[in-house]
């Protein structure tokens, strides 16, 4: 599904002392089926624009147009449940939300509310359970028996459940150990393409950005401070450092190879290995 | 005595019914060493941070901060030898305002007012937060909180800082600044460090490695050396930085790098050598 912001604005308790202007005039555009990366310092307004995403929060002026959906301030409500039936988010430190019996029950639960079929259900949190890699057995446990990785597993399998069309994820990884966030980042990217989705990503990680998305929006006090595709953003190093972020490391590396070697190899996503090869290439004088 | 922590052959489980967490567990720290400690989820690291000062026992085996025992009755004196700062700040202030938040350890140790004023300008001078004092400690950003944090551990004036996790929740910049803070820290002041962190970028600053796996203790040594082992700590699910990755593919390509690169300056050096000899 796109997405459109057009000048949205979001302040929290308009009128009163603790005022708080979270979004200013923000409009962009995603496009359907992409993977886009929200990138911002504390306070910048990431996770009050991700709530927009599903209705959480409607904007105080401007539009949020989700597929057919319009959020508005104005608008009425009775879409909005649909809407949540298309877009999953998943939120930080998901598995704090974690509370029924099973695990079954608990991926089965989004489902259940929206009234869908007992059987289908059952296909469903099975798919769910496979595409997080979890095992079968699983099912049957106590989600509070699990390790911390494998409850933040049943968490997503509980929003993937709900087979949304967009899939917001905030800080996904955070407090995984390496293996655990390179597993989790992965299993979200084959989903994506699989399922067609159309992801929001929220990170601090440029490395992240740089490897999973192909757009990226940085936001600033609540305003579009950059945006473009992640080879012409994460470049910027002046305008980065202004919201205190760093050029990934690859980038970094190699700007330093053309400073101080004279040779300039450019990133186009290549892999390690790749990566040795040209400067091998580079070092013995074969280019 | 130069060690300042010592484990002892430590084991420890949660309960008589569950599996052991650590075991068979022996290490030392130096007075002022920085020591990282890196592992996989539930390697058993942040066990051995409550077990440092105290907030578990163990089982099996011994335990000594500063020369003392770690037990029941020494407790208090350990854990004014050692100071703990978590993962989220949030759940570590008691105080409405941030001067009370950093009086609050002080007051527990029962250190007279004159000195605990003192003691409250002199930390948060050291972690930059003078002007905050009046603040409430909730309403401040994530990196100032952990800063407030931090400053109620030196009020207390520890030998020993442990950092569990301390900066995950923070933005990278708000990571350095902390990291920055607390060498300058240990810098000025009689110090030991050690740091629990999946961050790769702190690691490397470290003076000396602990790669737990499974509850033992899998490999010891200088960063360097540690990350020599790049296959090794791929299989038991860590990471390694890049310029080890790279050095890595860069030997596998039939580059021979002289000595194991730590950061990009090293490996660069290494590039341009090579190069210049082509």
């Amino acid at each position: 599904m796109d997405i459109t912001f057009k000048d949205v604005s979001y302040i929290y308790q308009p009128n009163t002392p603790f005022e708080h202007r979270a979004l200013s005039n923000l409009s962009f555009h995603i496009r359907s089926g992409s993977f886009v990366a929200v990138i911002g310092h504390t306070g910048s307004g990431k996770s009050t624009l991700l709530q927009h995403l599903n209705g959480l929060l409607r904007p105080t002026a401007g539009e949020v147009d989700i597929g057919s959906y319009k959020i508005s301030a104005e608008g009425k409500t009775k879409d909005i449940k649909s809407l949540r039936e298309k877009a999953g988010v998943v939120f930080q430190y998901p598995e704090h939300q974690l509370f029924e019996e099973t695990v079954e029950k608990d991926i089965g639960f989004g489902p259940l509310n929206f009234h869908v079929e007992q059987e289908e259900i059952k296909r469903r949190t099975q798919e769910a359970i496979e595409a997080v890699n979890l095992p079968e057995e699983l099912l049957q446990r106590s989600p509070f028996d699990l390790s911390g990785g494998q409850m933040r597993r049943v968490a997503i399998a509980g929003v993937l459940a709900m087979e949304p069309e967009v899939l917001v994820l905030d800080e996904p990884t955070a407090g995984l150990d390496p293996r655990g966030q390179r597993e989790i980042m992965d299993m979200f990217s084959a989903l994506h393409k699989e399922k067609k989705l159309t992801t929001v990503l929220v990170t601090h990680s440029m490395e992240d950005a740089l490897r999973y998305a192909d757009h990226i929006i940085i936001l600033k006090d609540g305003r579009k401070h950059m945006e473009g595709p992640p080879l012409e953003v994460l470049v910027r190093k002046e305008e980065l450092e202004q919201v205190q972020l760093d050029v990934p490391e690859v980038i970094q590396f190699l700007s330093g190879v053309e400073e101080k070697l004279g040779y300039s190899i450019s990133y186009h996503n290549q892999d390690i290995a790749q990566l040795a090869k040209e400067l091998v290439a580079m070092v013995k004088g074969g280019r | 005595m130069s060690h300042f922590i010592e484990f002892r052959n430590v084991s420890f489980r949660y309960r008589e019914d569950q599996p052991w967490v650590l075991v068979n567990v022996s290490f030392t720290v130096q007075a002022d060493e920085w020591l990282a400690i890196i592992g996989h989820n539930g390697s058993g690291k942040s066990t051995i941070a409550k077990l440092m000062n105290g907030l578990l026992l163990p089982q099996q085996g011994e335990i000594f901060v500063d020369g003392i025992a770690v037990n029941e009755e020494s407790i208090w004196d350990i854990r004014k030898r050692v100071g703990m700062v978590f993962q989220n700040p949030d759940n570590q202030f008691v105080g409405t305002t941030v001067r009370d938040d950093v009086a609050f350890g002080m007051e527990n140790h029962g250190l007279p007012r004159q000195l605990m004023l003192k003691r409250v300008q002199s930390s948060l001078a050291a972690v930059g937060m003078s002007d905050y004092q009046a603040h409430e400690p909730h309403r401040l950003s994530g990196g100032q909180k952990q800063r407030i944090a931090i400053a109620s551990v030196l009020a207390v004036a520890p030998q020993l800082i442990i950092l569990d996790e301390a900066t995950a929740m923070l933005d990278p910049k708000g990571r350095l600044e902390i990291m920055e803070t607390i060498r300058q820290v240990q810098e000025t002041q009689d110090l030991s460090l050690i740091t629990i962190t999946h961050d790769l970028k702190e690691v490397i600053k470290a003076d000396r490695v602990l790669v737990m796996n499974q509850g033992r203790t899998w490999l010891e040594g200088t960063p360097r050396e540690v990350f020599a082992a790049k296959d090794a700590l791929r299989d038991i699910g860590l990471d390694t930085p890049f310029v080890t990755k790279l050095a890595a593919e860069l030997t596998a390509a039939g580059l021979t790098i002289q000595r194991e690169p730590l950061n990009h300056q090293e490996l660069l050096e290494e590039l341009w050598t090579l190069h210049s000899k082509m």
